[in-house]
């Protein structure tokens, strides 16, 4: 395996692993602040199509992810209206955005199923020929991918060192606390469900605008699903999650390049290669139940009502 | 009003979550263009028209209670199966398996077997998630989910490759199962078999299992509050494997009378999202078995009224998936404005 | 009063607040005055209106009449943070700690600055140091004792240099050494000119501490008087509306056979926050009431976990029920060798709030009893459901009504004499009058000694020391998850008592 190769690998499990990261961090920082939001699969597939349609319509793949975070936002909305205002029960509330949003994006969707677009450009650098090849490679990842790999640390350090991060792990540790201290839990809450569903927006966007680029019904194929199984086995460090997010990367382009490497495998089986490392990574993580219950947001899924 | 609000209450929040979300579908319709009416009339109405109708309408609804059924019993254990769909497809599987290897030599024992395999194919995919679940603490909400993903892949591997027809022209299904592996027809000229019988019975057999056992009281315990189950000594491990088992067995069962009914083989896609649909039912039935019914006949109803919709309106499918999120996404907020509010109060007396 | 003869107006002055709950009165035109530098005492039994008095006090709540003067001036607190920009601080009887958090986070997150962690370390370390409430501000709250962690509490308030400290019932937690610290931090408060508002049900303390006291009984002021020339009876007697009758002495049975004994019961802390318990051994006979006293956070959940068979133990040997090992059984077979329990919390845990009171009864119902061929008997579940409610006189709608509808009191007697109903061998119960009203607590009591007269053995695991002291023969101390040698009530003194809850088994 030469440079080229290996650098070509490195920048597919890091496109493969961009969608993970980007909603897996909204999800993060929406489990931290107390809510357990499992409409990602449905957020993700709303900003996917919606994106993609906004691209389509103006011509700016730009505009398209921001029309994604946008829909991401607003399908957090109704979450937040239902789990938060009128304290329905988070499992029930995830369950129906995912239903509600694989229904919407299928039906909104239809027409621009198979469209082709130019897709997300990468970054342009200056001068590029003298660099060594695997640089070269490495250099043309597309600006999300580059967002993926900078935000986690952006996000620790609001978590862990920022005034406004210290509350919303406050909220999430003991909204009864947050509230007699005169914190306002629904409101950061709901600004935490916003920004989870704005992410999970950008990151099925990444899918239709960059990663395919295209639309197909149902794109993101269990990816928010994923990136809920991330959150736990990062134990609600960003970081982690990232760290996780190539990992899946890594087991889902490697999938990809079993043929090449000689292994024949049915590309069904192939695909059921993200599940079962999910699943195998929930059992290697959850086993630890002592480690879960430290870090996990000890507010997490409870409802809260201001009154009582 | 206090005298009826108990009777009223949990009737309430289902009927108008469907009046909104009627009122959505109306929206949507208007906004793809078509006339609201006549779409809500095709949706609601127009499939009901014949005899043959009802007849779809019950095949329709047959998987759904099976799976809904399950998953109620589930959720009000505070188990949360999510994957009836992989249950579904494995039950398929297994039962499909069985009769394609029996179902050549006949007899009248190749039905049973067939039937049997489909439920503890579904029960071995639940049993997957309450094995992780009371060994490893992995939640079965992730878990049954990513197995349901890992159930279709493997059926639609099969279908393209050990189970393949061998003269099927390389279409991915398998042979059509012999006819002693088929469920009979309930009645002559209608697609719906003796499954809806077996859907039927389930119900006052739940109820039973909630309302009367030991064994539903204990779920309803653990589902409700887990510090009293453990204060009396009520198994949650006991319960994680009842329900999953249970619901697995359920949705398998649902599996294997879709394949060796109505399909007659086995193909990649086997269903339109029945497991993912028996959520929604589940809960707009309230977790209850006999509100389950009405459900899941109202799902059913989405379902024909959909595929009539695609036909006479050229509208796609998937308004079908649209109109049951809103479902529950309004039930849920219909739920909270019907039921909190007496709570609330109470809470507030107390405080 | 003292207060009305100085010139400058009064640190705090409520005039006619009152404040409903849908048809519960919570407070109904209550008056009260303190002046700067004042001790004042806030009495009043549960369910008299001093939590929600407070909480308006503090901003939580908004009152739905009358008025709020500082310093002479009408205020309205629309939140704790108003509340605390006028100087009012407050210590909740429940802390409002974040468990995973520091010391210095937790105190920061209370504070309007946003000074970096770091600079405000320092100025937690000089405060501590000054009031003596020694803590370390870079430790997790879920490291530090009870006692500590109302210290985090105290000092969130002192930082902000609050005129006016509440503190809500907060000697519940401490032992009587520690008390005693916290008095003298508070009359060292009062001296540099800081007002407290002390709420307490505790009658000696607060004769020990206040200068002034108001009496509140269903949402009214009753009284007010100078608690250092008021009896400590005639207080009681204006808390609850009349003269408490004193419990008739307990027949002291002869002391039965062992009926439940801990040998060396050892258990690892279930969670991070959770302590172990080390080498536990005891012997409760029939007839006897053994108390188990001992600071919150010192094992008595694990403790009552192990006894119970929530958490088995690592060795059937380790817990013997009437003569029988069931150290390795769980919760359900325990019982039916004739073992009952209640524990604190009454909601979730020995009952279900959605549920009825028959099916509640079914609870801890065996199933010969109750149920045949897997289905539950409802006609004689329903029988004993009316037989619990009609003999401990339990006010409820029926055995049909949810647990969640009953008053805290009553749910208790429900419970309690659920557990009767089963006529067990042992009773464990932990701070059975835990938020319950005075007269449903003296009909706790006297169930328990009831029991014990029967010949049942009773195990109490109190936080509450008087309650141990007023109804048990033996008091053993947990510590740290060790239990002390159990002594005959009458023999040992508070002191002693004291040193043991604080660890210092052996400097007495």
């Amino acid at each position: 395996m030469d440079e080229v190769m290996i650098a070509a690998l490195l920048v597919a499990t890091l496109r493969a692993a961009a969608p993970l990261v980007l909603a897996g961090l909204g999800e993060l920082v929406c489990e931290r602040a107390g809510v357990l939001n499992l409409g990602v699969e449905g957020m993700m597939l709303v900003g996917a199509v919606v994106g993609f349609a906004a691209t389509i319509t103006t011509g700016s793949v730009w505009l398209g992810l921001v029309a994604a975070m946008l829909a991401g936002a607003a399908m957090a909305g109704v979450f937040a209206v239902l789990t938060l205002g009128l304290a329905a029960n988070q499992v029930a509330s995830g369950l129906a955005l995912t239903i509600f949003g694989v229904g919407f994006s299928a039906l909104f969707g239809a027409p621009y199923q198979g469209h082709p677009i130019p897709g997300l450009a990468s970054v342009v650098f200056p001068d590029l020929s003298r660099a060594a090849p695997l640089v070269q490679q490495v250099l043309l990842i597309d600006p999300l991918v580059w967002l993926a790999l900078a935000a986690p640390f952006v996000v620790a350090r609001f978590l862990d060192r920022s005034r406004p991060g210290l509350i919303l792990r406050a909220v999430g540790e003991s909204h009864e606390v947050a509230h007699a201290l005169g914190y306002k839990v629904l409101r950061i809450r709901t600004l935490a469900t916003l920004f989870g569903g704005a992410m999970a927006g950008l990151g099925g966007a990444y899918l239709s605008l960059a990663y395919t680029p295209m639309w197909t019904e149902n794109m993101v194929s269990g990816r928010g699903w994923i990136a809920l199984a991330l959150v736990v086995f990062s134990t609600w460090k960003p970081v982690m999650l990232a760290l996780g997010a190539f990992l899946f990367g890594f087991v889902t382009i490697a999938g990809f390049q079993a043929e090449a490497w000689g292994i024949p495998l049915a590309p069904n089986l192939l695909a059921t290669l993200p599940y079962l490392a999910t699943i195998l990574v929930l059992v290697l993580i959850s086993r630890d139940t002592l480690r879960l219950k430290l870090n996990a947001p000890a507010a997490l899924g409870k409802p809260f009502h201001p009154a009582g | 009003m206090a005298v009826l609000a108990p009777v009223l209450a949990p009737v309430l929040a289902p009927v108008l979550a469907v009046v909104l979300a009627a009122l959505g579908a109306a929206l949507l319709f208007a906004a793809l263009g078509r006339d609201p009416l006549a779409c809500l009339h095709t949706l609601f109405i127009a499939p009901l028209a014949d005899r043959n109708g009802w007849s779809e309408l019950a095949l329709k609804a047959t998987p759904l209670l099976l799976c809904a059924i399950g998953i109620a019993v589930g959720v009000r254990a505070n188990v949360w199966n999510i994957g009836a769909e992989g249950q579904f497809t494995m039950g398929a599987i297994a039962g499909g398996a069985t009769a394609l290897v029996l179902g050549p030599a006949g007899g009248w024992y190749v039905l049973p077997l067939v039937l049997l395999a489909g439920i503890a194919g579904g029960a071995a995919w639940g049993g997957v998630a309450a094995l992780l679940r009371t060994r490893f603490n992995a939640h079965e909400i992730l878990v049954t989910l990513m197995l349901s993903y890992v159930a279709i892949q493997v059926l639609g591997w099969l279908v393209r490759g050990p189970m393949q027809d061998p003269e099927g022209f390389n279409f991915p299904q398998s042979r059509l199962f012999d006819p002693s592996a088929l469920l009979p027809a309930l009645f002559e000229g209608g697609r719906v078999t003796v499954a809806a019988v077996f859907a039927v019975l389930t119900v006052p057999l739940g109820a039973l299992l909630l309302g009367r056992t030991v064994m539903g009281y204990r779920l309803r315990v653990v589902g409700l509050a887990p510090g009293a189950a453990r204060y009396a000594g009520f198994s949650e491990r006991g319960a994680v494997w009842f329900c999953l088992l249970l619901s697995g067995g359920l949705a398998g069962l649902a599996g294997i009378c879709e394949v060796a009914g109505p399909i007659g083989q086995l193909m990649p896609s086997i269903s339109p999202g029945y497991g993912f649909a028996g959520i929604i039912v589940a809960f707009l039935g309230r977790l209850q078995p006999v509100g389950i019914v009405f459900a899941s006949l109202l799902m059913a109803l989405l379902y024909l009224g959909g595929e009539s919709l695609q036909i006479t309106q050229q509208l796609p499918l998937a308004a079908t998936g649209v109109i049951q999120g809103m479902l529950l996404l309004f039930l849920l907020a219909a739920d909270v404005l019907t039921l909190y509010r007496p709570r609330w109060v109470r809470r507030r007396a107390h405080g | 009063m003292a207060s009305s003869a100085r010139l400058a107006p009064p640190r705090l002055a409520l005039r006619g607040i009152g404040k409903r709950f849908g048809v519960t009165v919570a407070n109904d035109g209550i008056d009260l005055t303190v002046a700067a530098g004042e001790i004042h005492a806030l009495l009043g039994e549960n369910g008299a209106g001093k939590s929600t008095l407070v909480k308006i006090i503090y901003g939580v709540q908004q009152p739905d009449e009358g008025e709020i003067l500082w310093d002479g001036v009408p205020v309205t607190m629309g939140d704790p943070n108003a509340a605390r920009a006028l100087g009012i601080g407050m210590v909740f009887q429940h802390f409002s700690l974040f468990e995973t958090l520091t010391v210095a986070e937790n105190i920061a997150l209370g504070l309007a600055s946003r000074e970096p962690i770091a600079a405000l370390s320092g100025r937690i370390a000089a405060t501590a140091a000054r009031y003596g409430l020694a803590v370390d501000p870079g430790r997790p709250v879920h490291h530090l004792s009870v006692g500590e962690r109302q210290r985090v509490e105290i000092l969130r308030c002192l930082l902000q240099e609050p005129k006016l400290l509440i503190m809500d019932e907060p000697t519940s937690v401490l032992t009587p050494q520690e008390v005693e610290g916290l008095f003298a931090m508070l009359r060292r408060l009062a001296a540099e000119g800081c007002s407290v508002l002390y709420i307490s049900h505790k009658l000696a303390e607060i004769q020990a501490l206040c200068d002034d006291a108001t009496v509140l009984r269903a949402g009214r002021v009753v009284a007010q008087c100078n608690p250092r020339t008021t009896s400590p009876s005639h207080m009681a007697e204006m808390m609850i509306g009349r003269a408490l009758a004193a419990a008739p002495p307990r027949v002291q049975s002869a002391p039965g056979a062992a009926v439940l004994v801990a040998e060396g019961l050892s258990l690892p802390a279930e969670d991070p926050f959770g302590t172990a318990l080390r080498a536990v051994s005891f012997m409760l006979r029939g007839g006897e009431i053994l108390g188990i006293a001992g600071v919150a956070g010192n094992g008595q959940k694990a403790l009552l976990a192990a006894l119970t068979g929530e958490r088995p133990a690592p060795r059937a040997e380790d817990v013997t029920l009437a003569g029988v090992p069931v150290g390795r059984k769980g919760a359900a077979a325990r019982r039916r060798a004739g073992l009952a329990a209640v524990p604190e919390e009454r909601l979730g845990r020995s009952a279900v709030a959605e549920l009825s009171l028959t099916e509640n009864a079914l609870l801890t119902g065996t199933e010969g009893d109750f149920a045949a061929h897997g289905f539950v008997r409802f006609p004689l579940l329903r029988r004993f459901a009316r037989g619990v409610i009609d003999t401990f006189k339990v006010v409820a709608a029926g055995e049909a009504a949810t647990a969640g509808s009953l008053s805290g009191g009553n749910m208790q007697k429900f419970i309690i004499g659920r557990e009767m109903g089963h006529a067990p061998k042992v009773l464990i119960a932990a701070h059975p009058t835990w938020g319950v009203d005075v007269g449903a607590a003296q009909a706790i009591h006297q169930a328990l000694r009831d029991m014990a007269a029967g010949g049942v053995g009773v195990l109490i695991i109190s936080e509450d020391l008087d309650e141990i002291l007023s109804l048990c023969d033996r008091i053993a101390v947990l510590h740290g998850g060790v239990l002390s040698p159990a002594q005959a009530v009458g023999t040992v003194t508070i002191d002693e008592i004291g040193l043991l809850m604080g660890g210092m088994a052996h400097a007495a």
